[in-house]
């Protein structure tokens, strides 16, 4: 318990140690019908209360208040963290999805009670397929891993079809760490492709990899260095000709809306993460969305339910023919689709082309301020984000691209994503996305070059950092060895 | 900007996709609109949708109209919270990561487990997820699951066992619960866990000790999936025996929103810990010795270990969890009770009465919380399009689920339907 002279601190004071016994914040309703004695309706009821916290309402938000004071989101400044397109999150996405007409609805309310939200996810569903160019989508996956595995079960579903049992999946090298543990979920063997001197897939390496065991290749087109790969045509045909087919990672989508699609680089799936190009909020970790889109060939192996408009034009729900299957409970992350359908209306079909090419545009100004002081291990023109080298500051100053990283927190800009792709040494992998401003871009380019220059001045000023932050470098060693993973009341409480 | 790169278009910078792949033309999608426009639009697409508030639902199966605290949404709603990644700079997202250890802290005292994790997808994402878990942790691949667990579930279940990893035993229930001694029997020293949930899709309380004991013997895990409202009042879980226990944590705070995004919550021992599916959050101290926060035991996740991961799961439900543990602190021990207790006492009023109309008979014996299985004296489907007239929603017809349990009616009653409400409702009934 906090005594009464004291504050609670900003950061480490827990819930659990505000308040006291009789704080109450919602007391339950009163009971309009007879009670009911628990313990002869449910057998076994609870001997002791639970320890949850006993707080007044006054204590909570200002509890949350100062959480949320240590916390960085897009709304706090710069978030140029390379493949998750942080860009900003409009407020109307979060008014349209509280409306009490989508907020309260049940999944199980017959279709009759729901035409407007089964209208609003069948004009997502046609949106997502135009934008993919692959004319079936689910909206059910709940992430972009859970559309991964989605896809990937609809691929092995249709090689079972054909009584064509295939074992392997390849995958490059540069590849988010989810597409081999989806391939490994799906029971497959995970190949690595090497990638070739200009950051693509090797594309004779590809070929010698292809066989009639590989069910599919997995890709992210532009890639995670944030390279386009020129012989995307010739990558796609080549798995079709071995019987493979092509699954598309589509965390990258926000460089090509408009510009070009993964059904016409001869992608047969793909899915696509909402809450990256689509502009629903990260949530911290979540919710997110990942709906998937496929070929007509693939169309009959989805998971269902889709929505479907009827020749009446009234919406419903329906299975496809030769489904995998649910791949959770009810319809999919409903709000959030809210969310993203909301942006693409506001955004138009001419907006989300804008989209993919400020979002280019930037991210190669952005490498052009920054390719002479910071290594660029493959330097040619980028699509919405870019990876530089920390290897030179490492090799010279003995400062790390972490340390880089948590100094870039004392000049309150979020640092980019570290240490990926594997591929590159110390990377820095940076996407500004098309909602920042010149100057912001401008900003961020001035102070990594400060950055590179106290590296060479003071090692230590960059190997300590950061100091202005609500905690400093934490100690995960610690975390794991003496593993404190939950509150519990002390014994004599 | 132009200049600066070198280049003198933006399309410049798009040469180096293949010229058959460019997309020639506009996309074939709506200009965009004002936000005024916008507005109008989505309201008009609301207002086509007959909500909760419109009307009285006794809907359940999973999903659940229970009162959300206002607190609870003016917490969600601060951006430092929902513009926020996943907390991998712990120096900047300690409100993040303080939160979700809180929420992990309040789900081992609903469950009684010693681990929660920070979240999954949802209760059915869980369930299959534990499975998979049980497999990985006595390295044995059949699971038995129970015919009594929501049809969603065991079907997500099945998906996720359907690449090979898991081979999938379904036991029939009887008598709207799960039959302890056919459970008992499938359970063999090839068996990897036992999945069962109480309270069952029927509302149905199940006796969890005698389940535990019948894997246990064999080396089998138990995996119980609960609702987190009972868990209030209900003896936990990790009291009778479960090894993991999962739910859907949609009751704890998240609106309906058409089934989704709710939450998956999953809890285990802390000798699984290094085989648990998820992001977990650890408490630690700084370099100046302040209390702190991390994202730990990482190296089970796919971002480090790759194809070695325990799971692919990445993206979790972070901002849903939030809301369950801004919720359990709003409401506390007491009033989560209090909660689940008039839900109850309201449920078994209506069940009452509707035997009482003779136009809905019991069908089960077994105890059970606040939703309830009887079968309809008629046409299960007229009856409900007609209550629907009347502003009811009137139950889950389970025949639409699985055509054996035809005739049957799931009504869930939560907290906030009023005696009145009840009332009129069984008045439209007895006068079927």
């Amino acid at each position: 318990m906090t005594s009464p002279s004291e504050q609670p601190a900003l950061t480490g004071t827990l819930i659990f140690d505000l308040g006291s016994d009789d704080s109450r914040c919602v007391e339950p309703p009163v009971l309009d019908v007879p009670p009911i004695p628990l313990d002869e309706v449910l057998g076994a009821s609870r001997r002791s209360a639970p320890a949850l916290p006993h707080v007044t309402e006054v204590d909570i938000a200002r509890h949350y208040e100062r959480l949320a004071s240590t916390n960085f989101g897009v709304d706090s400044g710069f978030y140029p963290l390379g493949s998750c397109t942080m860009k900003y999150n409009p407020k109307i996405n979060e008014w349209a999805c509280r409306l009490p007409g989508f907020a309260d609805l049940h999944p199980y309310q017959p279709a009759s009670t729901v035409q407007g939200a089964l209208e609003l996810m069948w004009g997502l569903q046609e949106a997502l397929a135009e934008v993919s160019g692959l004319p079936a989508v689910t909206l059910q996956p709940a992430a972009g891993a859970h559309g991964e595995l989605a896809g990937l079960l609809a691929i092995r579903a249709y090689h079972t079809d054909r009584g064509d049992a295939r074992t392997r999946v390849l995958v490059p090298d540069s590849a988010h760490g989810t597409n081999p543990a989806t391939v490994a979920m799906c029971g497959y063997e995970a190949v690595q492709v090497p990638s070739d001197e200009r950051g693509g897939v090797d594309l004779g390496a590809l070929r010698r990899l292809l066989g009639t065991d590989v069910a599919a290749i997995m890709l992210t087109n532009p890639n995670t260095l944030g390279l386009f790969d020129e012989n995307i045509l010739a990558i796609t045909a080549a798995a079709h000709e071995a019987g493979a087919l092509a699954y598309c990672d589509g965390a990258n989508l926000n460089a090509i809306l408009g510009k070009t699609r993964p059904g016409d680089m001869g992608f047969d799936a793909l899915h696509i993460n909402l809450h990256k190009t689509f502009s629903t909020p990260h949530g911290g970790g979540g919710p997110g969305a990942g709906p998937v889109a496929v070929t007509d060939t693939l169309a009959p192996y989805l998971p269902g339910p889709l929505v479907a408009r009827d020749t009446d034009g009234r919406f419903s729900l329906a299975d496809p023919a030769r489904s995998i299957g649910r791949m959770r409970s009810f319809l999919g992350n409903f709000g959030v689709l809210v969310r993203a359908y909301t942006y693409i209306r506001a955004t138009g079909a001419d907006g989300l082309t804008d989209v993919a090419e400020q979002a280019v545009l930037s991210a190669n100004y952005l490498k052009v301020l920054l390719h002479e002081a910071w290594p660029l291990p493959y330097d040619r023109t980028c699509m919405h984000e870019f990876v530089l080298s920390g290897s030179r500051l490492r090799k010279e100053h003995g400062v790390r691209t972490l340390d880089v990283a948590k100094r870039l927190l004392d000049y309150g800009i979020h640092p980019p994503t570290v240490y990926f792709p594997l591929i590159v040494d110390e990377a820095l992998m940076i996407e500004p996305t098309e909602t920042e401003s010149k100057a912001t871009l401008d900003r961020f380019a001035a102070v990594l070059l400060r950055i590179a220059e106290e590296a060479a001045e003071d090692p230590g000023l960059l190997q300590a950092a950061p100091y202005t932050t609500p905690v400093r470098r934490l100690d995960e060693a610690a975390a794991i060895k003496q593993p404190d993973l939950a509150w519990r009341p002390s014994p004599d409480s | 900007m132009l200049e600066r790169i070198g280049v003198r278009s933006i399309d410049d910078l798009f040469a180096v996709v293949p010229e058959v792949a460019r997309l020639a033309r506009p996309l074939a999608l709506p200009a965009g609109q004002s936000e005024v426009e916008l507005a109008e639009h989505l309201l008009s697409i609301a207002a086509r949708n007959t909500g909760a508030g419109a009307a009285v639902s006794f809907l359940g199966g999973g999903c659940y109209d229970h009162y959300i605290p206002a607190i609870v949404d003016a917490v969600l709603s601060k951006p430092a919270f929902f513009t926020a990644y996943t907390p991998y700079q712990p120096e900047v997202s300690q409100g993040t990561l303080q939160a979700i250890y809180e929420y992990q802290s309040m789900v081992c005292q609903l469950t009684g487990m010693e681990v929660s994790n920070a979240s999954m997808y949802d209760g059915a994402t869980a369930f299959a997820e534990a499975a998979l878990m049980a497999a990985r942790v006595t390295k044995r691949r059949e699971v038995v699951v129970s015919a009594a667990v929501h049809p969603e579930w065991r079907e997500t279940l099945a998906t996720y066992a359907s690449a090979g990893a898991l081979e999938v035993r379904v036991v029939p229930a009887s008598g709207g619960v799960s039959d302890v001694a056919a459970l008992t029997d499938a359970v063999s020293r090839r068996t990897a866990a036992v999945l069962v949930a109480s309270p069952t899709f029927y509302g149905t309380i199940e006796d969890i000790p005698a389940i535990a004991s019948g894997a246990h013997t064999q080396g089998a895990l138990l995996v119980v999936g609960g609702n987190p409202v009972l868990l209030g009042v209900m003896q936990p879980p990790g009291e009778l025996g479960a090894d993991i226990v999962v739910a859907e944590g949609q009751p704890l705070g998240n609106p309906m929103s058409f089934g989704g995004p709710g939450l998956g919550m999953f809890a285990c021992r802390q000798d699984h810990v290094r085989q648990m599916p998820g992001r977990v959050v650890g408490k630690t101290t700084d370099v100046d010795g302040k209390i702190g926060f991390v994202l730990t035991f990482s190296t089970r996740e796919q971002h480090i270990r790759r194809e070695k991961a325990t799971s692919n799961i990445c993206s979790n439900h972070a901002l849903n969890a939030l809301a369950a543990g801004v919720y359990l602190s709003a409401v506390g021990a007491h009033g989560l009770a209090g909660i689940a207790e008039a839900c109850i006492a309201k449920a078994h009023h209506l069940e009452a009465a509707l035997v009482g109309t003779g136009r809905f008979e019991r069908v089960f014996d077994a105890p059970f919380g606040y939703e309830f299985t009887l079968r309809f004296r008629g046409e299960v489907r007229a009856m409900q399009e007609h209550l629907l007239g009347r502003g009811f929603l009137a139950g889950l017809d389970l025949g639409a689920f699985d055509t054996t349990d035809a005739g049957l009616v799931c009504f869930a009653v939560t907290e906030k339907r009023t005696r009145a409400q009840l009332d009129s409702f069984v008045q439209e009934v007895a006068q079927l």
